[in-house]
This record gives C-alpha cells, structure tokens and sequence, in this order.
C-alpha cells in the first residue's frame, strides 16, 4: 500500500477494526499472525513533550484514554509498554506541563488512563498518544471524539520493531 | 415605511453581527481557554462580521452610506479585515505553534484549516493588489474582475472554514451569518456588473 489516505473515515474504521480485534484477541489463543504496523496520524506529534511521568492519573480526572498494543510481527498482546497521553482539558492547554501523562499497557497489552474531560480545541474534540520508547518504532496518534461530550476515547497500536 | 426602511436595514445588520459574536460570549469552551486563545476566535468572527459589511458598502446599500461614501468605508474595512485575520493567526501560532505550521503548510488533519489558509491568502492577495492598483496602473476591468474574484475565493472558503469548526461560535447564528455573507456578495457582484452594461 503505496498510498493509504489518512481520511476521518478511514482512521476511524481502521480504530474500530482494531478495537474490535482487540476485544477478541484475550480470550482467543494468540495466533502467529503479522498485522499491518500502526501508521502516525497527521498532527499527531503536535505540542509532544518528551518524557511526560507515569502517573496513575492526570489531572482531577473523569474522562478515559483507553486502548491496546499489539505487536506487528505475530498480533500478540504487548505488555508493560509505555504510553504517553495529552490534550486539551478542562484543566490546561495542550502545551501545558500538567497535560501530559504516561501509564503502561497490562499483561493483555491494554492500556487505561484517566483525565480530565477533553474539551474541542483547535476545531476538534481530540487526543493525542505517543508510543516512543525505542523497542519499537514511534507512533504519534490523534484520535478524534464522534461528540464533545463523550468521556472516553480510545486509540489503538500495533506496533513494529525498530 | 419609506422612512422606517433605513433604520430597519440598520437593525438588521447590527443583529446580524451582534447575535453571533455575543452568543460566543457566552460559549462554555472560553472558560477552558487563556486570552491568546480567546482573542483568536473572536478575531475570527470579526473577519466573518466584516465580510458581511464589506459587500453592503461596495454595492451601496447601507442607508447614508451609499456611493462614494460607501466605497471609502469598504477601502477602510478591508484594512480592518487584514487586520483580523493577521491577529487571528498570530494568536493561534501563539496558542499551539505546531497546529498553525500544520495548516499553513496544507499538513493539518482537520479540513477546515486549508479553507481557512486558502481565505487568508486570498485576503493578502486582495490587499496587495488593492495598494498596487495605481502603481501597476491596472486597467478598471481587470481590477473588477481580479477582485471580484478573490472576493469569491474569500467568502467560499471562509464560510466552509467557519462551518466545519467545532468552536466557541454557536451553531445556528453561525450558519446564519455565513450563508447572509454568501448571499450578501452574490448579490453585489451581480448587482455591481449590472450597473457596469451599458443599457
């Protein structure tokens, strides 16, 4: 794939896909099979600061990151990985020290971090992730809320090695 | 009537303007924004309030502003539009840095930000062959047509640039205020090149 549009519509089938698969791949036995590595979304890196603290939350909280990580290689469930969350909330910029935060993926490789209410900056309700430990390639996420009002979001890795 | 007419005419405009920027005032995301942020959207709605005069002025609808005099305030305007949409973009770079270098290197995941680049430099172009017209001793026809033109550009793509934004603006007078723009300026140009033809 040569040349994979980076359309709303097709970032966020390709994040329900992965969700979906996600639910499955606990209770199912890991099979060996390679998936198509994570791409960085547009923008995704925008206002990144690098070496956000693992902290158990952000802020006050009330909203949740959630999401999952997988390897490319064989799809199997990556644990103890490192992700950093920030965005604009309630309670700061975007830019802000005190928006960024990091927590690590559990045993089935899911990840969960709660936050302040993500409020629409800059046109959109948004988030923004970053995998960046070196193990694997970097990927920078920005995944986009279907309503301001929701109090979750999710983004999804798969990730190759580096 | 004939009397109430100049002053209905001014009501509605000063409606058409005050609405939607004061139902911003009132928008729940300003709390959660620092003034640059702030000043960047309002400066936005301004530019937005500014494209529904300058039509008005050009075409002579405004009572007592008709004529000349509304062609003098419309060169005025057109400064004050500049102005706008220079401060709207200088308090967003200041807001988050990367997000306005996305847009103006057409790189922003959101859609809108190319409308609203594509307007500004429109709006540039219009002013830098506004200055230059004398200079370049560009010929009334062509000055018409090329700023008939980027007036097109401008309001098509400011419009589509506000719609799109999930902002401090509210839904309804936004969408009001943009369509009056685009109705506003299909009308003077059209009027405009009728009063042009010889009868």
């Amino acid at each position: 794939m040569p040349h994979r549009l980076l359309t709303r519509r097709n970032i966020l089938a390709t994040g329900a896909a992965a969700g979906a698969s996600g639910v499955l791949i606990p209770a199912a036995p890991a099979r060996a099979q390679a998936l198509d590595p994570t791409r960085s979304m547009r923008g995704g890196s925008n206002n990144y600061r690098a070496g956000a603290p693992l902290v158990d939350r952000i802020g006050g909280g009330g909203f949740w990151m959630t999401g999952t990580v997988r390897n490319a290689r064989d799809g199997a469930p990556l644990a103890g990985q490192r992700i950093q969350i920030w965005a604009h909330t309630t309670e700061g910029h975007e830019r802000d020290p005190h928006s960024h935060g990091a927590t690590l993926t559990d045993a089935n490789g899911i990840f969960r971090l709660e936050m302040p209410q993500i409020v629409p900056a800059f046109g959109q309700p948004h988030g923004h992730l970053a995998y960046d430990s070196g193990d694997f390639e970097t990927v920078f996420l920005r995944p986009v809320m279907a309503r301001s009002s929701d109090t979750t979001l999710e983004a999804h890795f798969i990730l190759q090695q580096s | 009537m004939h009397r109430l007419r100049p002053a209905l005419t001014w009501a509605a405009l000063l409606t058409a303007i005050a609405l939607p920027l004061s139902l911003a005032g009132t928008s729940p995301l300003l709390q959660w924004r620092n003034p640059p942020y702030i000043i960047a959207g309002f400066a936005g709605i301004v530019a937005m309030a500014l494209l529904l005069v300058q039509p008005l002025l050009v075409a002579g609808y405004l009572p007592g502003l008709t004529g000349p005099r509304g062609r003098h305030l419309h060169r005025w305007i057109g400064g004050g539009l500049l102005l706008a949409v220079v401060i709207h973009v200088a308090t967003l770079w200041i807001t988050s840095p990367p997000d306005v270098v996305d847009a103006l290197l057409f790189a922003s995941p959101t859609p809108f930000s190319a409308w609203g680049v594509i307007a500004m430099w429109a709006v540039f172009a219009t002013a830098l062959l506004a200055a230059l017209r004398r200079r370049l001793r560009l010929p009334p026809r062509m000055w018409r047509r090329g700023h008939a033109a980027l007036a097109t550009v401008i309001v098509l793509t400011s419009a589509l640039h506000a719609l799109l934004i999930e902002g401090t603006m509210e839904v309804m007078s936004k969408t009001a205020l943009c369509l009056l723009v685009l109705i506003a300026t299909a009308k003077a140009l059209s009027d405009l090149r009728k009063r042009l033809r010889p009868r």
